[in-house]
């Protein structure tokens, strides 16, 4: 609020607000208040009419009573009143209040539009600007039926002033925040964006924020936007700190605008090279930058100047596509881990857990390992370690585990307790993965449980046995080392657990040695009986018959353990019932008997750890996916956004590779060759929506699960979805996870799924239903359980509806559920390939494209989608090496349907034919349509159709 | 036990911070076991437990948004019980389950000492005497339990008048020893007047809630008889009054003299005595015999809900015209002996929130419109009984957005009578002091007769 001139004292309201101050007490406030309300409704009531003076005295009065916590009932028309004076600061009183104590009361909103109506239509700036702060400080929905058309109008009119554009875009952007669907898209967009460019800097910033708003759900309307803030960074940032005057801040250039512009390149994949050369000359300016000396030692200056440098780094780290800059990013960050300030280390380590998971910074972030492991050590900050925790876990790979893995452990002794069994977990994650020896696996576990085995939770053991178990070569080192642990006086029960489970197993393998004689072992195990919880003991119960089995010659010994009181007798029923029948199968059985009922236990099926998965659970499913998952997630994000490629220039397909010796199909059942005629549609544009219209980005992220089955399909402000899937033949089942990313609470939360009735006979789907209230920040869990009847083309559409504060959402995304997941790979000879390849000659039986490749063909990565995509890769069945063959079989409930598949890349050309038989055609059809050629022409027997606006992940 | 007391101003700043037990603001069982280990942390500890539950109750109950009505609160385990005595809060905290009632008793108690060592309590006061209060509460709670808190017994050995102890002998003190920690602990031997006199005074509050037809939806007395005794030696004093079951008892014993006897009993619903009264002999006899402290002291406690004398009776007429205006008359009507007079006579018209102007008016007193406390008061200096008088007010509205109707508030009412409306009388008050030659004759005795409105309305 301005100062008030001399003359507007409003006298009367000083001394109201200072006798209130000098109120003794509660009672003596209220009864001044009384007094005063008394007194200003006589005043309202009076005949003779208030002048605005003691119009906005008195309201200004009411204002103060309300904001001290009173009810206020009356006055409004009084200050609907104000706001028709020509007065400015009556005018902004009464503005103050409307905002202030708005409620939706019918008569009056239509009062208060009017005004607001006729300010916006003056073309007096103040008093345009004044409606304008108003309508976006109530912001309601009301207000935003009413104006929402208006304001895009004053914001792209050429005769707006500058001040009142500013004011303009804020509001029409809080609009947009609070009910999206009433702010109407239209020309008016095209102008906004050449706001970008106006002159007035202020403008231009405001301008950044709704369009970085607006962008983020219609990216492809603002798409113009990228070149002009490339060009208008690009201007800020080679200006020199003199250039921009007021716009300068502690010798940065209008650092807020920076910010905001680099905020807006990262809603857009990196643009077009001649607009990309540009923008990487203003990263590396910005990179530059940072080298310099500081111009100042006030904080402002080095805080401005960070903030911009690490925009800068995130849009780098966003667009991950220039090894130069991102190399360049790493060295800056490595230098702020040594920085003085604690919040630049925080952000440098965070930013570079990012960076580590890009393929070309990858390197530059190991280099700084050293000093990563020293802050880890010597970091003040529990927040700042946990970060280092963090990068240390993602910079981790197979040349550097060893070390990272040790230091994590070195660590966990002194950590803190609140982020020790996230590190358990991240050390036995990295254990695993990078063990290149076994030996040291077993050695990094057992040291983990013996430092923090209060943190070790189930899933660790659990893991550990498994791989002790299917691992011949480690068996007898396990259960040697298990062995000097447990000599250890006192050891954590999980290590005893693990002791027990392997010595049960492959005690045999260390009998021979006679410090570990059967009885020797025995005993060890049997001192630390009594001190372990029932379910351990348990777990020792059953080592101790394997041992009878084992080691017939302590088999007297066992059965004298069995048939104590403490065991036969044991209040537990659990164990007394193992004592039980343990005690009785050692002494009926013969020993062939015992050999086959207490045999060595099978290998574990190979299957994703369920370490990775707690951890996963314990951040929640997108922010810790698996580190190759991150960067094949990210490639895919890049290659495949919704910025075509450029077109290559492609020659004319050359007639391609060899068609020699073709395979035939595996067992297929011979079903009757179905009709294709109407089938060959776009199966995604006409994909049922009848609840509402998807939403925006979930056909890209729909188009990425067709080879992937886990990570975040769908993400916007307030909700996240999950998923997490596993197929086996014609079954499967998804875990949706709904995260609620805001603190409230959503209501009546019902996800639906819905199938169009082609669908639903071929599709059959179970759920179960969800809590209908999310918590602010929880997360909850749908099963659904997926049957393929038979094969199918559409996918069924997730609606969910939820009540957010007091506004009703509909989100509708399409669930991933595509014929190709009940794919199962099938590995077959060479001639076998081409003896089935023959036989699915028919026309119905071959579907076969030709497209151009939008990015380089990398072997490695097209083995990898063909492998995603459920096949199985054939190698050394063409006799082309450089191309690609791979075959399985569809299971559904009714049939099973072979499929082959070849890619023969035309590297000059960037031409790929792909080619598949089936035993139908239809099936290979939709297979076709779930890897989704972009720019490719199906061919087939019948009809030729145009793809082009089908959307795929990446181009195979 | 009371684990701490605390006295506030109207502020919430803590004039007077007294804890008897460690326990009070100590926020976990592991703390303590923490620090108890360590000798010089444990100070420290306290010290930031006082705290603690010094602020709870300030942040909870004196600053609390909404006004606070329980007079217990309970704030993370502790429970809070306060009485506020005009600006000045007195608190006792405590962690453990106790009698509220007797917590209550001792902060009441608490609060008539300290009336009868420096009058009012007010702030100023309690800053005055904040070593002689310190005094006090070391005496009358011990370990949170509570003590004699007789004020003649203290003013025994707390004195105001600096060092007593040169002046008092080796006898004296054996005295006091001997009178505090005898049978009976609230009177000292050898007490003399030369006028053997005792004045008796019985106050009386009625409470009432009537309905706009004067249905009477409500109604009790509360009442204290308080004696004021200026007697010599050891009396023993006999207290009777007019209680329906002693009169039935008599009136069992001689038969005539229930016939003759016109004047009424009363029922008396609960009452409690002074713990000088001999409990066993009321059991059994249900007489009131005692022996007396020296000064003045509250007999007795009574409450009666039966025949009661409602000294006021007042008739609301509210009517609305439109919406802009109100009418109300009121009409009160006095309805005891004429040769009566009734003093302080207030009553208080609520008058709507939207009020914007009022007209008053009235036959007797004076009455205003009062706009801090949204009401019409209208008070008269005397009045007879058996009259009427009345007032009628205009009353302008603002017509505003709320719908919410007006809940109207009953019309209230304050007086003061020179007679007990329960009905309650005292038939006699015998003294007998066998060692000392005065008898019964020689005492001149004084009876005084007061009834004040307790709350005392009638909705509209």
């Amino acid at each position: 609020m301005p100062a008030v001139s001399k003359g507007d004292g409003m006298r009367g309201l000083a001394v109201f607000i200072s006798d209130i101050r000098n109120c003794k007490s509660k009672e003596a406030e209220i009864k001044r208040i009384n007094k005063e309300l008394a007194n200003i409704r006589s005043k309202f009531k009076g005949d003779k009419a208030l002048d605005g003076y003691s119009k906005k005295k008195y309201v200004c009065k009411l204002l103060f009573i309300f904001l001290l916590g009173h009810d206020i009932d009356f006055g409004h028309m009084e200050a609907v009143n104000l706001l028709s004076s020509n007065r400015y600061t009556e005018k902004q009183i009464g503005y103050l209040f409307i905002s202030v104590l708005v409620n939706s009361n019918s008569e009056l909103i239509r009062l208060i539009n009017n005004a607001i109506k006729n300010d916006l239509a003056s073309r007096n700036p103040t008093f345009m600007g004044l409606a304008l702060h108003c309508i976006a400080n109530v912001g309601s929905r009301e207000m935003a039926e009413a104006f929402a058309g208006e304001i895009p109008k004053i914001l792209v009119a050429g005769d707006t002033m500058d001040s009142v554009k500013q004011s303009a875009a804020l509001c029409l952007l809080r609009l947009y925040r609070t009910s999206p669907d009433l702010v109407p898209m239209g020309d008016w967009t095209s102008r906004v964006v050449h706001l970008l460019n106006d002159q007035h800097l202020g403008v231009v910033t405001a301008a950044t924020s709704l369009i970085t708003t607006l962008a983020q759900k219609n990216p492809e309307e603002f798409k113009t936007s990228v070149s002009l803030a490339v060009s208008r960074l690009s201007r800020i940032v080679t200006s020199a700190s003199t250039d921009l005057q007021d716009y300068t801040y502690y010798f940065v250039p209008a650092p807020w605008l920076s910010v905001k512009l680099l905020r807006l390149l990262q809603c857009y994949p990196p643009p077009d090279p001649a607009v990309r050369g540009r923008l990487t000359e203003c990263l590396e300016t910005i990179l530059n930058k940072a080298q310099e000396p500081p111009k100042s030692k006030k904080v402002q200056h080095s805080n401005a100047k960070n903030a911009v440098l690490f925009e800068a780094i995130s849009l780098i780290i966003h667009h991950d596509s220039e090894p130069n800059l991102l190399v360049r990013a790493c060295n800056q960050l490595g230098q702020f881990l040594q920085h003085r300030e604690t919040n630049l280390r925080y952000l440098a380590l965070e930013s570079m857990c990012t960076l580590a998971s890009s393929e070309f910074s990858h390197e530059a972030v190991k280099t700084h390992i050293e000093t990563v492991i020293n802050a880890l050590k010597t970091e003040r900050d529990v927040s700042v370690r946990q970060r280092a925790v963090d990068l240390l876990y993602a910079m981790c790979d197979r040349s550097n585990a060893q070390q990272i893995v040790a230091e994590m452990l070195s660590y966990l002794e002194t950590a803190d307790y609140s982020i020790r069994e996230e590190i358990v977990l991240k050390v036995a994650i990295l254990a695993e993965k990078y063990a290149v020896d076994y030996t040291w696996y077993v050695d990094t576990i057992l040291n983990l449980i013996r430092i923090a085995g209060d943190y070790v939770s189930e899933e660790v053991w659990y893991r550990v046995i498994q791989i002790v178990i299917n691992r011949d070569d480690v068996q007898g080192y396990a259960a040697k080392t298990v062995f000097e642990a447990l000599q250890a006086p006192a050891c954590h029960e999980n290590l005893v657990k693990v002791g027990g489970y392997i010595l049960g197993e492959f005690g045999n393998l260390i009998a021979g040695d006679p410090r570990s004689s059967p009885l020797i072992q025995f005993n060890l195990l049997h001192s630390k009986f009594h001190l372990c919880s029932v379910p351990t003991r348990a777990l020792l119960l059953s080592t101790y018959i394997k041992f009878v089995n084992l080691f017939p010659e302590v088999k007297t010994t066992i059965q004298d353990v069995l048939r104590s009181d403490s065991q036969l007798k044991n209040a537990d029923v659990e164990l007394q019932q193992r004592a039980v029948e343990y005690l009785r199968l050692s002494t009926v059985a013969s020993t062939d008997i015992l050999a086959t009922v207490l045999e060595e236990m099978p290998p574990f099926p190979e299957r994703e750890s369920s370490i990775l998965a707690k951890l996963k659970k314990k951040k929640g499913p997108s922010t810790v996916t698996d580190l190759e998952e991150a960067k094949r997630e990210r490639s895919a994000d890049v290659n495949g956004g919704p910025e075509p490629a450029p077109a290559s220039a492609a020659s004319t397909p050359s007639p391609s590779a060899d068609l020699l010796g073709l395979g035939a199909a595996p067992p297929a059942p011979a079903g009757p060759p179905p009709s294709s005629g109407g089938l060959l549609v776009d199966v995604f544009s006409d994909s049922p929506s009848a609840v509402a219209p998807l939403a925006p980005g979930s056909e890209d992220n729909f188009a990425r699960f067709v080879c992937k089955n886990n990570g975040v399909l769908f993400e916007n402000q307030l909700l996240q979805i999950g998923l997490k899937s596993e197929f086996r033949q014609n079954l499967g089942r998804m875990f949706i996870f709904y995260g609620n990313k805001t603190s409230t609470q959503f209501l009546n939360f019902t996800p639906t799924l819905i199938c169009s009735d082609d669908l639903q006979t071929n599709l059959s789907l179970q759920t179960k239903p969800v809590d209908p209230t999310v918590d602010g920040g929880a997360q909850v869990q749908q099963v659904v359980n997926i049957e393929c009847v038979s094969d199918f083309t559409e996918a069924p559409v997730l609606n969910i509806q939820f009540r957010y504060g007091g506004t009703f959402q509909n989100v509708s995304v399409k669930l991933p559920i595509t014929l190709n997941k009940f794919f199962q790979p099938t590995e077959m000879a060479s001639q076998d390939f081409f003896q089935r390849w023959k036989q699915l000659s028919s026309p119905q039986q071959e579907v076969q494209n030709i497209f151009k490749a939008k990015h380089p063909m990398d072997t490695e990565v097209t083995k990898a989608k063909i492998i995603g995509f459920g096949s199985a890769l054939l190698e050394d069945v063409d006799p082309n090496p450089a191309n690609f063959v791979g075959a399985g079989i569809i299971h559904t409930r009714t049939t099973q349907i072979g499929c082959l598949l070849r890619l023969e890349p035309n590297l000059q050309a960037q031409v790929r034919l792909l080619e598949e038989r089936a035993s139908y055609a239809r099936a290979v059809f939709w297979l076709w349509c779930g890897m989704g050629p972009k720019w490719g022409r199906l061919r087939s027997s019948e009809r030729c159709v145009p793809l082009c606006n089908l959307r795929c992940p990446a181009d195979t | 036990m009371i684990g701490g007391l605390f006295i506030y101003n109207h502020k919430g700043e803590v004039l007077i911070s007294r804890v008897y037990r460690d326990d009070i603001g100590r926020r976990q069982a592991v703390d303590s076991a923490v620090f108890s280990s360590s000798g010089p942390l444990l100070e420290e500890r306290s010290q930031a437990n006082r705290r603690n539950a010094v602020d709870a109750f300030r942040v909870n109950v004196i600053h609390a948004r909404q006004q606070v009505r329980s007079p217990v609160t309970n704030i993370a385990r502790t429970s809070f019980f306060h009485v506020k005595r005009s600006n000045i809060w007195l608190a006792a905290v405590t962690k453990q389950n106790v009698n509220a009632a007797m917590v209550f008793e001792f902060l009441y108690k608490m609060c008539d000492v300290m009336a009868a060592y420096f009058g009012k309590i007010s702030e100023e006061n309690i800053k005055n005497n904040f070593v002689l209060i310190y005094e006090l509460l070391d005496e009358i709670l011990d370990f949170g339990y509570p003590q004699n808190s007789e004020t003649g017994a203290l003013k025994t050995f707390i004195t105001q008048q600096g060092i007593k102890s040169q002046h008092q002998t080796k006898e004296e003190q054996s005295q006091i020893t001997s009178q505090v920690t005898g049978q009976i602990g609230w009177r000292r031997e050898g007490i003399k007047y030369r006028r053997n006199e005792l004045f008796l005074d019985v106050l009386e509050s009625v409470n009432l809630l009537m309905s706009p037809q004067g249905q009477v939806l409500s109604a009790h007395v509360s009442g204290r008889v308080v004696m004021k005794s200026y007697l010599s030696g050891m009396p023993e004093c006999k207290f009777g009054m007019n209680d329906k079951i002693v009169i039935e008892k008599q009136g069992k014993g001689t038969a005539d003299e229930t016939s003759k006897s016109g004047k009424q009993s009363i029922a008396i619903d609960d009452c409690t005595f002074h713990q000088c009264v001999r409990l066993s002999k009321f059991d059994s006899e249900r007489s009131i015999s005692f022996i007396p402290p020296d000064g003045e002291f509250e007999l007795m406690r009574y409450r009666t809900t039966k025949d009661i004398i409602l000294p006021f009776r007042v008739i609301p007429l509210v009517r609305e015209v439109g919406r802009t205006k109100l009418e109300v008359k009121v009409v009160i009507k006095s309805n005891f002996k004429p040769s009566l007079l009734a003093q302080k006579i207030e009553v208080r018209i609520p008058t709507p929130l939207n009020t914007s102007g009022v007209q008053v008016i009235c036959m007797k007193g004076k009455a205003k419109y009062k706009a801090s406390e949204n009401a019409i008061v209208w008070k008269i200096k005397r009045m007879a009984g058996m009259k009427e008088s009345q007032i009628s007010a205009e009353i302008e509205l603002l017509p505003t957005n709320d719908k919410k109707k007006w809940a109207r508030p009953p019309i209230s009412m304050n007086f003061e009578v020179p007679f007990a409306p329960s009905g309650l009388k005292v038939r006699y008050l015998k003294v007998f002091e066998p060692k000392l030659n005065y008898s019964d004759h020689d005492v001149i005795k004084w009876v005084r007769y007061i009834g004040r409105s307790g709350i005392y309305e009638t909705r509209c």
